[in-house]
C-alpha cells in the first residue's frame, strides 16, 4: 500500500499512474482517468444525446401549492404547429410507489400525471411532445388549467395540528408516520434524574440539491423487438429499470436504462420521478426516440428536496460531566407525496446515529413524518445522518456552554473509547459501530487549528471589541448502505448488496463490471486501483465499466457512501475468487498441487521456486484458447459476486472552525476550516480529498447561505438560482485537511466511505463557531442558514450591539 | 429563419436560425458542439461559458442572431495540435473536477482570466470565477488549478524577483 503524507499545507499531491509502481497503486493518488474526456468536451451527458427522428417533451407543472383541478384546455398548445401531442392523466395514469414501507406508513398514491387535485408547486399537470424543445417549452404555456384553489399548509408541525387542510385521504392530519427509536422510558428517567438537562429546539432548513446537470432522460423504443432503451440521469440505472417495470409496465428484460456521464447526484438522482417515467412512457407510445431536459427551475420545483426537519431535543447530563440520556422529537416533512426513499431518511437513517460519537446509555427519538404543500422530500447527501448529527453536535456543545466546560473537553471526556469497539448504542441496533478512535482526530483537529492559540487570541480581541468563534464539532456517520435483509425488514423494496463481475479477456487484460454508478466520484479510476492491486495486473490494462443495465448484470447504485464499501469490495471479492481459479488453473499449467502454488505481484509460481512461474496472461490463454483446463473445471476465467454487508460503516472525524462575526452587520468570515476524517484506508488520497472539500462546501452552504422557502400558498420563493444561494468560490473557504486511518472489519479493504462526511459534519461545526463568537451577546443559538440579517437580530434580540 | 455565419473553433459554418435561438442551443444542438453546457436559464451558473470574438461569455445569453459573423471558441477547439492547453492539464492534476459537468465553462472563464491576469492571488481567482458555480469540488482544487497553470503559462517569480521560465508542463 502506498503511503502517501497528506501534506496538509497543499493539500494531497496527486500523481500520474504511469509513474506508480505496481505494488503502491492502492493508495496512490493517481490522477483520474476519467478527466480527459470531461476537461475536452467528449463527454456525454444525457442533453448531448441526439436520435434520429427525436422528439421533445416538456411538461405543465402546477403554479398552485394546493388546488382542485377543474378543467384543462389542451386545445390551443395541440393545434400549435411542431406540437404532436399533449397528454394528461387521461391518457397516463400511473402512480410513483413508494419504495420503502416503513411499518404503519399512510401510503398515500402519488400520480405521474395529477388528476383531480395538485399538492405541491412542481406536480405536473400535463405534457406536451414537440419536434423541438422550444416549441415543446411554448406549447406547455398554451395550456390553459383553471383551478380552484386550496388553504395550503407549508409547515410540518402546523400540517399535523388538526385544523390544517388536508392532502390525502389516506394520511388522518397529514400524518405520514410515526415512529420510535431507543430505549424511552430510561430516557425519560435519565432526564428525570440529571443533575443537569439542556435544551435545544432547531431547524434543519430545505435544501435544493442543486446538482449542475438538471435532470434528463433520452428515450428509445423499438417495436420490432419490444427493447425498450432509456438514457437518464441516474445514480441507479438497476433499480430505475425495475421502477420501469413497475409504473409503465414494460418487461424488465426487454428494458435498458443508462446512465452516460451524470452531472452530479447527491442523492436527487436516485429517485423515480414522474420526467423519466412519462419519457420512457412516450417512446413507447409514439414509437420514436424522445427526449426530456428539465429546466433548472422545473428542478427547485420537481427534484426532491433535502433535510425539512423541526426538532426539539433535551440532553441530561451528570455533574460529573457525563451525557446520561438525550430525548429527541422530530417533524419531518415529507412534502406533497412520499417519494422513493423517503420514509427512511428521517427514521432509519436518522434515529440510529443519534448518540453520535458518545457513551449514552439512554437515547429516544420520536419522528413524525408531516405531509404539507411543498416539494417531495428524500434522500440528499447524508440522508438523515445530517440532520441527527446537526442535533447531537449542537446540543452537546450548548451543553458544554452551560456547563463551562470547554467544548472539546466534553467531548472528549464522553466518546465512546477505543476498546468498547463494536459498541451498539440504545438507538443503533442491530447494527454496532464498527471501529473508531475519536480522540485521535480530536487531537489532530486541535493541534492543526492551533486550538490554545485561537482561545487566547479571541480573548484578546474581545478587549478590541471584535468577536472571533471557534466551532469544534465531532461526528460519527453510518453509512456503506446497506445489510439487505434488516433493511428488507424495515420496509425496503430492493436489496442493498453489490454486484460485480471481474472478467479475463483472452489476451490477459481485466474488464470489471460493477453495478454501483458513478456520477464524479472517479470509480473508474479508483475501483481500476483496487483490481490492480488484487490481481497484480498493471493498472492501464484494466478497465472499469458501470451504468449500462445491459453491460452489468445486476446493482444497486451510488449513493450512501456505499459504492467502495460495497461495490469495492464486491470487485475485491471477485478478483479473490478468480485467483482462486487462478491457483488451479496454474497448477494444471505447471503439473503441480494447487496446494504448492503460490501467488504474488500477478505471477502464480511454485512454492520455493519462484522462477517456474505463469501469469495472467498464459493463464487466460489456456482457460480461453487451448481449453487447457483441469478435467472437472469449466474454461473462462471470470468470477461474479454478490457482496451484502453485515453491517454499515461508521466513519468519523473532527472539524473546526474559525470564524469572525461583525456584530454591526451580522457578517461572518470563516477564517479557518480544518477537517480531520477517518474513512478507512484511502483506495485514492486525492479523491478522497476531493469528497471532503466538496462535501464541506455543500455543509457550509447549509450553514451559511442555502435554504428553501415556501410562502403560507406553497409558492416556491427561492423559485431560482437568483434567489437560492448555491454558493460561489468565493463563499467557500480554503480548507486543510488530513486524516486517520481506523478500518472497518466489516468488509475486505476495510474501507468506510466519504461521500457524505463533509456534509454530516460541517453545518454544526460552523454554527457552533458562530455561537461562541456571539457568546458576549448571550447568542445560545441561530438557526440556519446564518445569514447577516438572523446574526444580526440574535445578537440584538439579546441586548446586545448597536 | 434568418440566416448567419458563424466560425467555431476555427470553422465557418453558415446556419439558418430562428431570432429565438440561444447560442449555446445552436451550438449543441445543430452543430453538435456538446461540450458547453445548460445547467441554468437565468445566467447564473457558467456551464454555458465559450469565448466569443476573444472574451469568455455566457451563450445561453446571447441570440444566435446577435453572433452572427463573430468567432466563437468552444472547450472542444482549445488544445493544440491534440495537446490539451495548460489549464485543462493543471484541471487533471490538481483534480480540479468531479463530476465534469461545470468544467468546459470553468476553464473557459479560466482561460480567459489568465490571458489578463499572470500572476493572480487565491482571493482574485475565486472572484473571477464568480460567474462559474461548482457543486462538486467545493471549488479550491479549481484555484488550484488556475494558479498552477497561472505559473506555467507566465512563468513563477524567482526569489530574487527574476521570472523562471518554464520549460514543457
Amino acid at each position: 500500500m502506498a503511503a502517501e503524507e497528506a501534506d496538509t499545507s497543499e493539500g494531497v499531491r496527486s500523481i500520474d499512474a504511469d509513474e506508480v509502481d505496481a505494488d503502491e497503486i492502492l493508495g496512490s493518488a493517481i490522477e483520474r482517468r476519467e478527466d480527459p474526456a470531461l476537461l475536452t468536451g467528449d463527454a456525454e451527458f444525457t442533453d448531448d444525446i441526439q436520435k434520429r427522428n427525436m422528439v421533445h417533451l416538456s411538461f405543465l407543472p402546477s403554479q398552485h401549492g394546493h388546488a382542485r383541478i377543474e378543467s384543462i384546455d389542451t386545445s390551443e398548445a395541440e393545434a400549435m404547429d411542431g406540437v404532436i401531442d399533449v397528454y394528461t392523466h387521461e391518457e397516463m395514469d400511473v402512480a410513483l410507489p413508494c419504495g420503502f414501507q416503513l411499518e404503519g406508513l399512510n401510503d398515500a398514491p402519488f400520480p405521474a400525471l395529477a388528476s383531480e387535485r395538485v399538492r405541491y408547486q412542481g406536480d405536473y399537470i400535463a405534457a406536451v411532445v414537440a419536434e423541438d424543445r422550444y416549441t415543446a417549452g411554448e406549447a406547455t404555456d398554451r395550456i390553459d388549467v383553471e383551478y380552484d384553489r386550496l388553504d395550503a399548509v407549508v409547515d410540518p408541525v402546523e400540517a399535523v395540528e388538526g385544523d390544517a387542510p388536508t392532502l390525502h385521504e389516506e394520511c388522518p392530519d397529514n400524518v405520514a408516520f410515526e415512529w420510535d427509536i431507543g430505549n424511552e422510558d430510561e430516557t425519560k428517567q435519565a432526564l428525570e434524574e440529571a443533575d443537569e438537562v439542556v435544551e435545544i429546539e432547531l431547524e434543519n432548513q430545505r435544501l435544493i440539491p442543486n446538482a449542475m446537470e438538471s435532470r434528463a432522460a433520452v428515450a428509445d423504443y423499438n417495436p420490432s423487438d419490444d427493447e425498450l432503451e432509456v438514457h437518464m440521469t441516474s445514480q441507479n440505472p438497476h433499480l430505475h429499470r425495475v421502477l420501469f417495470t413497475l409504473t409503465i409496465g414494460h418487461p424488465e428484460h426487454k428494458t435498458r436504462v443508462v446512465a452516460p456521464d451524470v452531472g452530479g447526484g447527491f442523492g436527487s438522482k436516485i429517485h423515480q420521478y414522474a420526467g423519466e417515467v412519462l419519457t420512457a412512457w412516450t417512446a413507447k407510445r409514439l414509437e420514436r426516440p424522445v427526449k426530456w431536459q428539465a429546466t433548472r427551475t422545473e428542478t427547485y420545483l420537481t427534484d426532491a428536496h433535502g433535510r425539512a426537519h423541526s426538532t426539539t431535543a433535551r440532553l441530561a447530563v451528570d455533574e460529573d460531566n457525563s451525557i446520561t440520556g438525550l430525548d429527541v422529537e422530530t417533524y419531518a416533512n415529507m412534502g406533497g407525496y412520499l417519494s422513493t426513499f423517503a420514509p427512511l431518511i428521517p427514521t432509519y437513517l436518522y434515529g440510529p446515529v443519534l448518540s453520535g460519537a458518545y457513551e449514552i446509555p439512554a437515547v429516544c427519538c420520536h419522528v413524525t413524518g408531516a405531509h404539507t404543500n411543498t416539494s417531495p422530500t428524500d434522500a440528499y447527501r447524508g440522508a438523515g445522518r445530517p440532520e441527527a448529527l446537526y442535533v447531537v453536535e449542537r446540543i452537546v456543545d450548548k451543553a458544554a456552554r452551560e456547563l463551562g466546560v470547554d467544548p472539546a473537553e466534553f467531548r472528549r471526556e464522553n466518546f465512546i473509547p477505543p476498546e468498547k469497539f463494536p459498541y451498539e448504542t440504545p438507538v443503533s441496533h442491530p447494527f454496532p459501530y464498527d471501529s473508531g478512535d475519536y480522540e485521535k482526530t480530536l487531537d489532530r483537529a486541535l493541534e492543526m487549528v492551533g486550538y490554545e492559540d485561537q482561545k487566547n487570541r479571541q480573548a484578546e480581541l474581545r478587549e478590541e471589541d471584535r468577536y472571533i468563534g471557534i466551532g469544534v464539532s465531532h461526528y460519527i456517520e453510518a453509512c456503506g448502505v446497506a445489510p439487505s435483509q434488516q433493511w428488507s425488514d424495515w420496509g425496503a423494496g430492493v436489496g442493498h448488496w453489490e454486484c460485480s463481475v471481474v472478467r479475463f479477456k483472452r489476451t490477459g487484460t481485466v474488464k470489471v463490471h460493477v453495478g454501483t454508478s458513478g456520477h464524479g466520484q472517479g470509480h473508474l479510476t479508483s475501483f481500476a486501483q483496487i483490481a490492480a492491486d488484487r490481481l497484480g495486473v498493471p493498472y492501464e490494462n484494466i478497465e472499469v465499466v458501470e451504468g449500462d443495465t445491459d453491460e452489468i448484470p445486476e446493482g444497486t447504485g451510488t449513493y450512501g457512501s456505499r459504492s467502495a464499501a460495497v461495490g469495492g469490495s464486491a470487485i475485491a471479492k471477485s478478483c479473490d475468487k478468480v485467483i482462486e481459479k487462478g491457483h488451479e488453473l496454474a497448477a494444471h499449467q505447471l503439473e503441480a498441487d494447487p496446494e504448492d502454488i503460490e501467488f504474488d505481484d500477478g505471477e502464480f509460481h511454485l512454492a520455493g521456486a519462484p522462477e517456474e512461474s505463469v501469469g495472467w496472461a498464459d493463464l487466460a490463454a489456456g482457460a480461453y484458447l487451448t481449453g487447457d483446463v483441469p478435467e472437472d473445471m469449466e474454461p473462462g476465467l471470470e468470477a461474479t459476486t454478490y457482496f451484502d454487508p453485515d453491517n454499515y460503516t461508521f466513519p468519523f472525524g473532527t472539524h473546526i472552525c474559525v470564524v469572525e462575526v461583525d456584530p454591526d452587520t451580522g457578517e461572518i468570515d470563516v477564517e479557518r476550516y480544518v477537517a480531520v476524517d477517518d474513512c478507512g484506508p484511502q483506495i485514492n488520497p486525492k479523491i478522497v480529498e476531493g469528497q471532503i472539500h466538496g462535501g464541506i462546501a455543500q455543509g457550509l452552504g447549509q450553514a451559511l447561505y442555502e435554504g428553501a422557502e415556501y410562502d403560507e400558498n406553497g409558492q416556491l420563493l427561492t423559485g431560482s438560482m437568483q434567489d437560492y444561494t448555491v454558493p460561489k468560490a468565493m463563499h467557500v473557504p480554503d480548507i486543510e485537511t488530513d486524516s486517520t486511518v481506523t478500518e472497518s472489519p466489516h468488509n475486505p479493504l476495510g474501507v468506510k466511505g466519504v461521500g457524505e462526511a463533509g456534509t454530516i459534519a460541517a453545518p454544526q461545526t460552523a454554527v457552533n463557531a458562530v455561537v461562541d463568537a456571539l457568546e458576549p451577546f448571550g447568542v445560545e443559538h441561530i438557526d440556519m442558514p446564518l445569514t447577516e440579517e438572523r446574526v444580526w437580530r440574535a445578537i440584538h434580540e439579546n441586548g446586545g450591539g448597536d | 429563419m434568418t440566416d448567419i455565419t458563424l466560425t467555431v473553433n476555427g470553422n465557418e459554418h453558415e446556419l439558418d436560425v430562428e431570432p429565438r435561438e440561444l447560442l449555446i442551443h445552436t451550438l449543441r444542438d445543430e452543430m453538435g458542439y456538446t461540450g458547453p453546457n445548460v445547467g441554468c436559464e437565468t445566467s447564473m451558473c457558467g456551464a454555458c461559458t465559450v469565448h466569443m470574438d476573444g472574451d469568455p461569455v455566457k451563450a445561453c445569453t446571447i441570440l444566435s442572431v446577435q453572433a452572427d459573423g463573430s468567432e466563437v471558441t468552444t472547450i472542444e477547439g482549445l488544445g493544440e495540435d491534440g495537446k490539451m492547453h495548460p489549464l485543462q492539464k493543471s484541471f487533471q492534476e490538481e483534480h480540479g473536477l468531479q463530476c465534469g459537468y461545470c468544467t468546459p465553462g470553468m476553464v473557459m472563464t479560466g482561460v480567459g482570466f489568465l490571458e489578463d491576469n499572470a500572476d493572480p492571488e487565491r482571493e482574485e481567482i475565486r472572484e473571477a470565477l464568480e460567474g462559474n458555480l461548482c457543486r462538486c469540488t467545493g471549488y479550491q482544487n479549481i484555484v488550484n488549478a488556475v494558479e498552477t497553470a497561472a505559473d506555467k503559462m507566465h512563468g513563477a517569480t524567482a526569489t530574487d524577483g527574476g521570472v523562471i521560465e518554464e520549460g514543457g508542463d
